[in-house]
Parts: C-alpha cells; sequence; structure tokens
C-alpha cells in the first residue's frame, strides 16, 4: 500500500516518439484505469512503472522514494500480464510461492500465505497442478493470486481479463473489484475496454497517443469530457458532434444543422461567430417536433431489445445517432428530434470543451471564499 | 482425424518406399549385418582360414586392457567434450538471445565452424595447438610451460577435446537458441518483478524449461563424441600418444583397417552400435515424455 507519482514520463523507441509527459499522482489504495485506443502507449506506461523499460525522462516515485533507476526486482510491485505469463514448468502453489521463496521467508509461512491467498480465489484446491492443465480462468486466478500473495506496493494490471470469454470477463472483473477494495492495494490497470474502465476505477486515465487526456472520476468524465477525443471514447454508442457558431453575444449555439439552441448554463466566452463543435450523446436526444427541432432522415435502424439505436442525417449532411426507447421509425422516414440544452457538451474548433463563463466565475468565487 | 491416404493398389505403397528401403538396406542393414557376422568368427594372421568361434571375441575385448582403457578414454572423452561444447553453447546463446545491436551477424559468424569438416578444423587447430608452428603452442612454451601434444598423453587429450567441442558448439548453439527464443519474454518480466536477479531467473526459470533442448542435445552430442569426431583425432593426434587419445570408433578402425584383425574390430563395431541402440532409446523415451513439464 503507497501512493504512486509520475512526473513528466517520456518515452521514446529510437525515434518513434511514444509518451509524451505523462504526470500523475495515485493516492493510497486508489484503483486509478488507463484506458485508451490500441497503440496509445498504455502497456509502455505500465512497464516503466513497472521497471522492465526505462523513461526516457521523467521520474517514478512510489511511497515518497525515487525509483526511476530502480530495477523492477528492487521495486516490490506485482503485474499481472495478459497472457497472465505463469511459470510452465512450476505448479501452482510454486507459482505463488516463487516471488515468497526469493525474500527468504520461512516454509511454513509460505505455506500459510499461499494456502490463504488459494482459498480467498477458490484455487485452493488446485495447488498441485500445473499451468497446462488450468482453463483460461483458473490461470487467470493464479496469476492474480501470485500477485496478491506477495503483499505488494502497488498492483499492476495489463489488460488481464481481455484472455476470457464475455461472460467470466465480468464476473472477473466484479471479484478484482471486490478484491482490490479489500486489500486496499494502490492499482494501476490498463485496458481498452471502457466498460471495464468506467466499473473499474476510482479514476481513470484516459490516454490519446501519447498523452493524458484527462484524468478524472468516471462519471466526471462522462458529465464533462475534457475535449472532443475523451467525449467520443468514452459512452457507447459514441457522442455525436455537430458543427456550430458561437451567436447572441455567447448565450446560444447555432447549428450548421439548422436550429439555434440556447444554452441552459450561460454565456460561453469567445468572438461571435466563433466556430464550435456541439456535443450530444444518443441518450439524450428526444424525438419531438416544435421549435428548435431538427428534421432527421434516418437511414438505419439497429432493435437492441429494450431500445433502438437510430442513425440517420440531419439537413447539413452530419450524421447522428439516436438511442431512444420508445420509438422505431422507419428507415427513410424523416424523425424530428430535439437536443436537451442541458446536455450539450460545447467545444471549441481544436476540441477543448468550453465551459459556461458564470460556471467558471462561480468556481472562482467558492476558491476565493476557501482561501 | 488424421487424414489418410488410401492405396487401391496394396503393391503401389512397397514401390513408393523401395528406394528408402533399398538404400537403408544396402549402407546400413547389410553391413551392419556383416559386422555382427564377422564378430562371430576369427581370420588367422594370412586371412586363410576363417574360424567360427562364437562369443569369444567379445570375451576377449572385455578382457583386454587396451580395450578397457580405450573405453576410459572414450568416456572421459565424451564427458568433457559434451560438457564444454554445451555449457560454451549456451552461454553464446544466452548473450545473443539478448537483443544487441548486430545480434545477427554475430549469429552468422558463430554459425559457420559446423560447415567446417572435422579433418578441416583439425588443420586449424594444429596452427594453434602445434609446439613449434602453432600460435598457442609457441606462446605456451616461451612462458616456461613443457607444451608438446605430441608427446605428452594429458595434453594431446586435452587439444583433441577443445577441437571436438569447437566444431560442435555451433550445433548446440542453434538449438539452445531456438530453445531460449521460444521462453514467452513476459514469463522472464514475471520473474524479475518477482524479486529475482538475473542468475536466479536462469536458474529457476531459464535453464528448466530449456531441459527438453538440454536433454536432446546431451545424447545428440554424446552420440558425436562417440563416433563424429574421428576425423579430428585422426588429423591431430592418430590415437597417439600412447594410445592416449584412442577413443572406441579410432580403435576399432585401426584393429581392422591396420591390424587387420577383423574378427575384434567386428566385434568392438558391435558394442558401438549397441550403445548407439541404447542411446537412441533412451532419447525417444524421453523425448516422447517431453522431459519435466
Ligand atoms: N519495444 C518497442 N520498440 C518500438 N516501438 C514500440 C516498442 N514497444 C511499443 N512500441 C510502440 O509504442 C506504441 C505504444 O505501445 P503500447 O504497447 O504501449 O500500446 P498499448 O496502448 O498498450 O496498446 P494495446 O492496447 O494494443 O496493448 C506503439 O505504437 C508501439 O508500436
Ligand atoms: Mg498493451
Amino acid at each position: 500500500m503507497a501512493t504512486l507519482e509520475l512526473q513528466g514520463i517520456r518515452k521514446s523507441f529510437g525515434t518513434t516518439h511514444v509518451l509524451h509527459g505523462i504526470d500523475l499522482a495515485v493516492a493510497e489504495g486508489e484503483m486509478i484505469v488507463i484506458v485508451g485506443a490500441s497503440g496509445c502507449g498504455k502497456s509502455t506506461l505500465l512497464r516503466i512503472v513497472a521497471g522492465l523499460e526505462t523513461a526516457t525522462e521523467g521520474r517514478v516515485i512510489i511511497a515518497g522514494a525515487d525509483v526511476t533507476r530502480l530495477e523492477p526486482k528492487d521495486r516490490d510491485i506485482a503485474m499481472v500480464f495478459q497472457n497472465y505469463a505463469l511459470y510452465p514448468h512450476m505448479s501452482v502453489f510454486d507459482n505463488m510461492a516463487y516471488g515468497l521463496k526469493i525474500r527468504g521467508l520461512p516454509k511454513a509461512e509460505i505455506r500459510a500465505r499461499v494456502q490463504q491467498t488459494a482459498d480467498l480465489l477458490g484455487i485452493g484446491q488446485l495447488l498441485e497442478r500445473k499451468p497446462r492443465q488450468l482453463s483460461g480462468g483458473q490461470r487467470q486466478r493464479v496469476a492474480m493470486g501470485r500477485a496478491i500473495v506477495r503483499e505488494p506496493k502497488l498492483f499492476l494490471f495489463d489488460e488481464p481479463l481481455s484472455n476470457l470469454d464475455a461472460k467470466l470477463r465480468v464476473q472477473m472483473r466484479a471479484e478484482i473489484k471486490r478484491l482490490q477494495r479489500r486489500l486496499g492495494v494502490t492499482s494501476l490497470f490498463v485496458t481498452h475496454d471502457q466498460v471495464e474502465a468506467m466499473t473499474l476505477g476510482d479514476r481513470l486515465v484516459v490516454m490519446h497517443e501519447g498523452r493524458a487526456e484527462q484524468v478524472a472520476t468516471p462519471m466526471e468524465i462522462w458529465r464533462a469530457p475534457a475535449n472532443t477525443y475523451v467525449a467520443g471514447f468514452i459512452g457507447a454508442p459514441a457522442m455525436n458532434f455537430l458543427a456550430a457558431e458561437l451567436v447572441e453575444g455567447g448565450a446560444a449555439a447555432k447549428l450548421k444543422a439548422g436550429a439555434t439552441i440556447a444554452f441552459a448554463d450561460g454565456v460561453h466566452p469567445g468572438g461571435e461567430g466563433a466556430p464550435l463543435i456541439v456535443g450530444i450523446r444518443p441518450e439524450h436526444i428526444q424525438a419531438g417536433s416544435g421549435p428548435g427541432s431538427l428534421p432527421l432522415k434516418v437511414d438505419l435502424v439497429e432493435p437492441l431489445g429494450a431500445e433502438s439505436l437510430i442513425h440517420g442525417a440531419l439537413p447539413s449532411g452530419e450524421t447522428l445517432t439516436v438511442r431512444m426507447s420508445d420509438c422505431s421509425p422507419l428507415a427513410g422516414s424523416v424523425l424530428p428530434v430535439v437536443l436537451p440544452p442541458a446536455s450539450l457538451h460545447v467545444f471549441d474548433a481544436e476540441g477543448r470543451r468550453i465551459e459556461a463563463v458564470r460556471r467558471r466565475e462561480r468556481t472562482a468565487a467558492a476558491g476565493a471564499v476557501g482561501a | 482425424m488424421r487424414k489418410r491416404v488410401i492405396f487401391n493398389d496394396k503393391g503401389l505403397p512397397y514401390l513408393l518406399l523401395a528406394p528408402q528401403l533399398a538404400i537403408t538396406f544396402v549402407f546400413f542393414f547389410w553391413p551392419a549385418g556383416q559386422a555382427i557376422w564377422f564378430s562371430f568368427l576369427r581370420q588367422d594372421a594370412f586371412g586363410i582360414r576363417t574360424t567360427f568361434v562364437g562369443l569369444e571375441n567379445f570375451v576377449e575385448l572385455f578382457q583386454d586392457p587396451l580395450y578397457l582403457a580405450s573405453a576410459w578414454n572414450t568416456v572421459v572423452f565424451s564427458f568433457w567434450v559434451t560438457l564444454v561444447s554445451m555449457a560454451v553453447a549456451l552461454g553464446l546463446a544466452v548473450l545473443a538471445d539478448r537483443h544487441i545491436r548486430g545480434a545477427g551477424v554475430y549469429k552468422t559468424l558463430l554459425i559457420w565452424p559446423y560447415a567446417i569438416a572435422p579433418a578441416v578444423a583439425a588443420v586449424l587447430w594444429i596452427f594453434i595447438f602445434h609446439p613449434q608452428v602453432g600460435l598457442l603452442g609457441r606462446f605456451l612454451r616461451e612462458i616456461g610451460i613443457a607444451w608438446d601434444y605430441k608427446l605428452n598423453g594429458g595434453q594431446a587429450m586435452l587439444v583433441v577435446i577443445v577441437a571436438s567441442a569447437w566444431n560442435q558448439i555451433p550445433y548446440n548453439f542453434l538449438f539452445f537458441l531456438a530453445g531460449l527464443q521460444s521462453i514467452p519474454k513476459s514469463v522472464l518480466e514475471a520473474a524479475a518483478i518477482d524479486g529475482a536477479s538475473a542468475q536466479r531467473r536462469f536458474w529457476t526459470v531459464i535453464f528448466p524449461l530449456l531441459s527438453p533442448t538440454t536433454f536432446f542435445l546431451l545424447v545428440v552430442n554424446i552420440v558425436f563424441a562417440f563416433f563424429g569426431t574421428f576425423g579430428v583425432i585422426d588429423a591431430l593426434t592418430k590415437g597417439g600418444p600412447a594410445k592416449a587419445t584412442e577413443t572406441l570408433i579410432y580403435k576399432a578402425y585401426i584393429d581392422g583397417r591396420v591390424n587387420l584383425d577383423l574378427g575384434s574390430s567386428s566385434a568392438q563395431s558391435v558394442v558401438l552400435m549397441l550403445t548407439v541402440i541404447l542411446l537412441t532409446a533412451i532419447q525417444f523415451r524421453y523425448i516422447e515424455r517431453k522431459v519435466h513439464y
């Protein structure tokens, strides 16, 4: 149990720059999930924390001690690999006992700790087996057990669930969360599955091309994504983005698709006519005609059971996906839709989130009171 | 389900196998059969009269101190050739397995010696070990060591061991390298994270995982040391000085070709043949079980 701090971590493989300065502070017992598309540098970051790669620049601090130059064996961490990386020639018991033996613990204590951890994970009766005699799920548990039994300062997980079938994955996800809470070990968990990320993490790090785009709790990220990348990455189906411009002195957005929508949260900074990107999640769009409604020309309806996904095009040619439970129009028909102002996300032309000025003033006032 | 080719004509499969069977017969079974037959015979000194003597050749063989001495030579020689060539090859393979710059060139260079015939290799070693013209030989004499492998039996043994081991290193190297590369990197990383030092990782993870390769090479190397080193010994020491480097295969050759004692030579060949069959049988038995894990 310890804190972890990353300061300005950069990593290049030759001329390929993979990480461009990652800063992160993890509190004791916190579960941080690093999520991002394939190839964005998640594993590289984790391996730098583990000491399996050396950062080109920056520092790794575990429990207040700078470990940047230390070997993995001196960092007191445990890692669960995607392919489990069990020692194929050792029994489950020896796999779990390996790290303890190296530490020179007495035999009796090793036996007791391995047995206890194995029982915790429900693999107590498999201790004599070799890894090849186990199912994928059981191997996964052994890999977890090998990490847990050492009681390390830090757990690192690199997509540990991605080789399991869907059902087992959900089950193990819940189990990992329960275990992590119970043991209270500071953890970094890498995944590219956003559901896994949302359900497991105390906080998420959304990575994109070697940068941490946003670090926040899952709900914060969902409610107020820092930019269009995060907004589009978290949430399924993905958020819709529509071109617009700022009008009425910053109080409203005029969509390229037609309607003008007054912001629910007040005036947004920027000049009259400044280009904007307006985002709205598919589940927030409502059917309904009236002033401010947009005609959606439906071209595909995907029924999902309780609800349907409706894909269509707006008069501007922009596509829009809508998720609705009470309506399934025919393909080719026109569905009038309304974008509720309270559900809009406003981004500038570069994709950065723009907050309403008034709210920012309020935060500043709160800060002043606090000080 | 395995696919099988179905032949309608019962004769065709035999016809297709015939060339292979013929070659095996002509070059293996026939000479082997002859050796077994000759091992029961004895010729007089002029090769005129041949008598059937049963197992007498074998009995004499195992009572002959010279034969027992050459058997001991073979044990010593094989032990060291196998140990040295495998240990050095493993060391080199571990180095090559680390991803160093120029590893490709390094690997290619290491494989070259295998392409050199043992007799040619022996000549190279003469240039190194020869007391008058050899680089190392001259150096040793200059620093005051009485180096002359043509007179000193122990030194002669050392020379043939080194030359034979050198010849066998590339083969072992290739197999060890392949073995190392089939060990998943993440398993070694897991061991590093579990707190194991490089040395400990080697002995507790890499070495056990290499054991099938090691066992296979062990048998191959022993067989090589028994039979494949004839050329090296013939070119370097001719079994001398005073039979100090005479191994079983070399003695069988000398007794048969030079001393023309066909009966004894054949009996020796039969003993060697049985040894090889035994080694191969052990090999198959254990490889089938995939050794350990
Ligand atoms: N040893 C290496 N040498 C060169 N490039 C590398 C090396 N390791 C990783 N990379 C590159 O770094 C980038 C990030 O790789 P990384 O494995 O961290 O991605 P990731 O986010 O874990 O992806 P995934 O979700 O597919 O596992 C990739 O573009 C990859 O090609
Ligand atoms: Mg990865």
